[in-house]
């Protein structure tokens, strides 16, 4: 209708949009109308600049002491600011040239995925607990391991001293609750993407060249599914030292047959699909065919299957950490924090119940995540 | 004529979707009297389905059928009808039949069984009672040992005799209207001859009324005593069959016949309608028809012509003023189709 | 416009029209799918799907391969561009026998024949751009360099009739038309001799399947481009095809000039199909011949003439239901398999 009269306005105020882009990221969403991007983009940057304000000596500390954990905090600190500012410019910069392209399925399925208010929570939970782990030297004051004066700080119950409160051995469960997300969202999304590239890549073979390769593929499958899981992985972790790496690898290397078989199936039925009869008609080479015209068409499946699996692995990680066949105390996970504090339930109820907590909100993130990507990517669901 | 069986005034089935309200059919009038067939001819998205689907009024949210619209079977007004009385209506006095007979018959159910539902629902038959009923339905629509083939299972059937089977199951209750989507759409052309056949001369024994609904023109001329053809949501021409398809009035009618390759001749060239069908969001001012009409001109842009005429009806100003109609028909070297 | 497309087409075909005769020659095509069943995949039974079909396609001109559903006509269209390898039975492209092919040659041959499908909507990748899908055949077979790829996509876009910006979108963008539009112009990126149209119109609605047919004499004229037009549409045949190959049950029954073909079928089949369409104007007029009983099963198909329980023929006899009839040529260039011709 008004396209025309609409494109000068945007000439017009594109200006002063981009002005107040370059000083206030988010600013400039504002403007033009986009409440939620430009609230978060300006929530996001005035955090982290909080952060700095409030812990300017641990900024400063941090070229001297040259600890790992802080350099990579100050890293994200950095890049997650100039990544607002990147956004918020970007905005304004790809304006006129977003519109000559056409919408993609990606960004349709972005927009339905907005749509889901649920999910697009999920999202921002997720987010923020990443931001909050990446940042823990920040955040907290304590050392994860560092034990104290016993007598006088056990078991001392929530306060604003300590948020959590302490555990058996005085030391902050909050801060061991940071520190533990880096282990178990790590593990996490090491796990998944092993799982679902070995899973993506055996399915879709399979799939696509059918026959011998398929039967043999297959029957390892139903092999490895018709084995209980946790049995296989204690025998596996129990042939070698537990720590981090070996229980990343196995469980990555264990759970790519669900994967494998949703994959499979997909490709089964695209296989038949004429446009990759056009893509052989056309000479192209099996490699080819499969990730290119074939892949991208289980993306929207696989990635369900990987959010889904994400808050499974963290789970299975902490019934291995409670086990005993995990990360090796004192090493935080959340996993051994709550077999940390089994032991006094009663006495102490606060060390087991913060970082379930912490389970509870991760894997409901991940799975309202998944949910909502598993709408937005099935065309089925729009007109 | 006598008095109309079934009667549809000024139907309007609307879709209010977060886009914006789809106007899939806008307006539709007609009448069908007993033993009569009337086809309704259109292109995909014309809204013939919607219609016939408004008819059993199984049209789920967010489509709705507006208010003043008027459906009535004899004297019974469908639209003001509750659910339970449509469901007495549905399968009993007016029955539908669909074009995939793949996917309209439950797989996991004998035939037998299928037709007997619906004899045991609005008859209350016994089982026994209704098999045989069953079985009886199956001779009808020429199925060969019907009563060993009740007891298969769909899979079990041809395709054409799928819709044989269908049929059977629509007519099991003595419908008085039968509404047919497409029924040969799907079908082999020796098998589609079979059908019609079959339609034809049940129609004629049962004395029902037929709504064969289809985007064949040359199944809908077969078929039909009277036909409608639809565009964009609206009916823009009526006639009887022989009238409508040698003298086409409306120029959508007549470039659908034009375009319409025939067997019995060979055509240097055919000629095609320019451009696509408008979105039902946002049908075009004026004439519906008027970005892709030959002879239109600055009188169909700004006003929406209505039906004109009484049985022999065109909706364009043509008939008022019929000496605009010339232009040409025969299209670039290269249409476009946008 | 005198494109590049144009004047390079010309001139390849000036090289390899080199050596006459016909572009495609089948001889004894059979194709028979297994049937397995169970865990090891034992083999119950067999499709025929294509039973013996013997014919050829001459340079520039558009052969309809005819038939109902389950006859085989889309499997020959595939055996011919090697989609599928034949059971039995040899297919010879511009001289050259395709099983000699190696990995090179199919390749080379990939880009000399093309096929366009049915469907418009699954036969294009949703999660590719346009322009992207030309782009990937140019780069495949090294047509196009860096710089002329984005001018020779806009002039293949405008020869199917549609706009250069349309590179740049997703096939969920177009309608039903302007998608097979788009499939023509990828099976036109290699600049093909030899053309499989299987159905390309079928799924369109009247108004749209005009200007797709016409469209498809046009580009043929325009690129001297010879057809194998599949279709189950006898009205749409008669406005494109030079011959027409009748196919019942995985075999040829009839093959003749299309014209003669239209206005007296010999074949008892095709008497009875051309009946069978149904036509806008006097649909009463002409006389319907009706067929009884069922089309048999490709997987069980009844001994001798495959047509033999539905034939009409007043003179059936023992011979029809035991020996199957030949592919005999008659008179004036025309063949038909029926002992009672």
């Amino acid at each position: 209708m008004n396209e025309a009269s609409g494109r000068a306005e945007d000439r017009a105020d594109g200006g002063r949009a981009l002005t107040a882009a370059a000083f206030i990221p988010g600013l400039a969403h504002l403007l033009r109308g986009r409440r939620t991007a430009g609230l978060s983009l300006l929530g996001l940057a005035l955090a982290m600049l909080a952060v700095l304000a409030f812990s300017f000596d641990r900024v400063a500390s941090t070229f001297t002491a040259g600890r790992v954990d802080y350099w990579v905090a100050m890293l994200t600190l950095a890049g997650t600011l100039a990544a607002a500012w990147g956004v918020s410019l970007r905005g304004e910069w790809g304006r006129p040239r977003q519109r000559a392209k056409g919408t993609s399925q990606w960004a349709v399925a972005w927009r339905e995925f907005n749509k889901n208010r649920v999910a697009v929570l999920g999202l921002f939970l997720m987010f923020g607990l990443y931001l909050a782990t990446l940042l823990a030297p920040y955040l907290t004051s304590y050392e994860p391991n560092a034990i104290g004066d016993i007598a006088a700080t056990r078991h001392l119950p929530p306060s604003l001293d300590h948020l959590m409160g302490t555990d058996k051995f005085g030391r902050d469960v909050f801060t061991r609750v940071l520190y533990g997300a880096r282990i178990s969202l790590s593990i996490g999304f090491v796990g998944v993407s092993i799982s679902v590239t070995l899973g993506t890549v055996v399915g879709a073979v399979s799939g696509y060249f059918g026959g011998v390769v398929d039967t043999l593929l297959m029957r390892f499958v139903d092999m490895l599914i018709s084995f209980p899981r946790l049995v296989l992985l204690i025998t596996v972790i129990a042939l070698f030292e537990p720590s981090i790496f070996t229980v990343i690898v196995v469980l990555g290397l264990t759970l790519w047959p669900a994967t494998a078989r949703i994959v499979r199936g997909e490709v089964l039925s695209l296989r038949e699909r004429e446009f990759v009869e056009a893509a052989r008609a056309l000479g192209l080479g099996s490699p080819r065919i499969i990730f290119r015209h074939i892949v991208p068409n289980v993306l929207g499946p696989v990635i369900v299957a990987a959010t889904l699996g994400l808050g499974n692995i963290i789970l299975i990680e902490a019934g291995l950490s409670f086990l005993g066949l995990s990360v090796q105390p004192p090493t935080p996970s959340w996993g051994n924090i709550i077999d940390g504090g089994r032991e006094y339930l009663v006495q102490a109820w606060w060390v087991s119940t913060f970082p379930g907590l912490a389970i509870v909100v991760t894997v409901v993130a991940f799975n309202l995540i998944g949910d909502g990507l598993r709408d937005a990517l099935d065309p089925r669901l729009r007109i | 004529m006598s008095a109309p069986l079934l009667r549809v005034e000024n139907l309007r089935t609307y879709f209010h979707t977060a886009e914006g309200v789809v106007r899939a059919v806008d307006g539709v009038s007609f009448t069908l009297g007993p033993g009569e067939t009337l086809g309704i001819v259109g292109e995909s998205g014309c809204g013939k389905t919607v219609a016939c689907l408004s008819i059993l009024r199984l049209i789920d949210p967010p489509g709705r059928i507006e208010p003043d619209s008027r459906i009535s079977l004899r004297d019974h007004d469908l639209t003001a009808a509750s659910e339970e009385e449509m469901r007495s209506v549905r399968g009993n006095e007016i029955s539908m039949i669909f074009q995939e007979p793949m996917t309209s018959l439950n797989p996991v159910w004998t035939i037998g069984d299928q037709i007997a539902e619906a004899l045991r629902t609005h008859r209350s038959a016994r089982p026994a009672e209704a098999r045989r009923r069953a079985a009886e339905m199956l001779r009808l629509v020429g199925i060969p040992n019907p009563e060993q083939r009740l007891d298969e299972y769909p899979h079990q059937f041809s395709g054409g005799m799928r819709q044989r089977a269908m049929i059977a199951m629509a007519l099991a209750c003595d419908p008085s209207v039968l509404i047919a989507d497409e029924p040969t759409t799907a079908l082999d052309v020796t098998i589609q001859a079979e059908i019609l056949d079959l339609l034809a001369g049940l129609q004629e024994q049962l004395g029902m009324g037929l709504i064969f609904v289809s985007h064949d023109l040359g199944v809908v001329a077969q078929i039909a005593d009277r036909v409608i053809v639809m565009y964009a949501g609206q009916v823009v021409e009526s006639g009887t069959a022989d009238e409508l398809f040698s003298r086409p009035r409306h120029p959508y009618s007549e470039g659908l016949l034009r375009a319409t390759p025939r067997v019995g001749r060979r055509m240097r060239r055919l000629s095609v309608i320019p451009g696509s069908v408008a979105s039902p969001k946002r049908w075009p001012p004026g004439c519906r028809f008027h970005p892709r009409c030959p002879y239109a001109w600055s009188r169909c842009r700004e006003e929406a012509p209505p039906l004109l005429g009484e049985a022999r009806a065109s909706r364009c100003w043509l008939e008022e003023e019929p000496a605009r109609r010339t232009g040409d028909w025969d299209e670039p070297a290269l249409a476009e189709d946008r | 416009m005198a494109s590049d497309i144009d004047s390079r087409a010309s001139a390849e075909r000036s090289a390899a029209g080199t050596t006459r005769g016909p572009l495609v020659l089948v001889e004894g095509l059979v194709k028979h799918f297994p049937i397995r069943t169970g865990l090891l995949g034992r083999e119950a039974g067999r499709v025929h799907a294509v039973d013996g079909v013997s014919f050829e396609i001459q340079r520039g001109e558009t052969l309809a391969l005819v038939g109902e559903s389950g006859c085989g006509k889309t499997t020959t269209g595939r055996l011919l561009l090697w989609l599928l390898e034949p059971t039995a039975g040899r297919v010879v492209f511009d001289g050259q026998d395709m099983s000699s092919f190696d990995r090179l040659g199919l390749r080379a041959f990939r880009r000399r024949a093309q096929i366009i499908f049915q469907d418009p909507f699954g036969s294009l990748n949703p999660r590719m751009t346009v322009g992207s899908v030309l782009r990937e055949v140019f780069q495949v077979h090294g047509i196009a360099r860096r710089g002329t790829a984005e001018r020779q996509i806009s002039e293949l876009l405008d020869a199917v009739g549609l706009h250069a910006d349309d590179a740049s979108k997703y096939p969920h963008e177009f309608s039903g038309g302007q998608r097979q539009r788009i499939g023509i112009a990828r099976a036109l990126a290699v600049q093909p001799e030899f053309v499989v149209a299987d159905e390309p119109v079928s799924a369109l609605d009247v108004s749209v399947q005009a200007q797709v047919l016409n469209l498809l004499v046009d580009l043929q004229r325009r690129f001297s481009l010879t057809y194998l037009f599949i279709t189950h549409d006898l009205s749409v045949v008669r406005q494109i095809a030079d011959r027409v190959a009748v196919m019942y049950l995985g075999r040829v029954v009839e093959l003749r000039d299309c014209e003669a073909l239209f206005q007296g079928p010999l074949h008892p089949y095709t008497q009875a199909l051309l009946s069978a369409v149904p036509d806008p104007e006097g649909g009463t007029g002409r006389q319907r011949i009706a067929l009884s009983g069922e089309v048999a099963s490709p997987a069980n198909p009844p001994p001798g003439c495959p047509f033999h329980p539905r034939c009409p023929h007043p003179g059936k006899d023992e011979t029809c239901s035991c020996v199957v009839p030949p592919l005999r040529a008659l008179n004036r260039g025309a063949q038909a398999a029926c002992h009672k011709i």
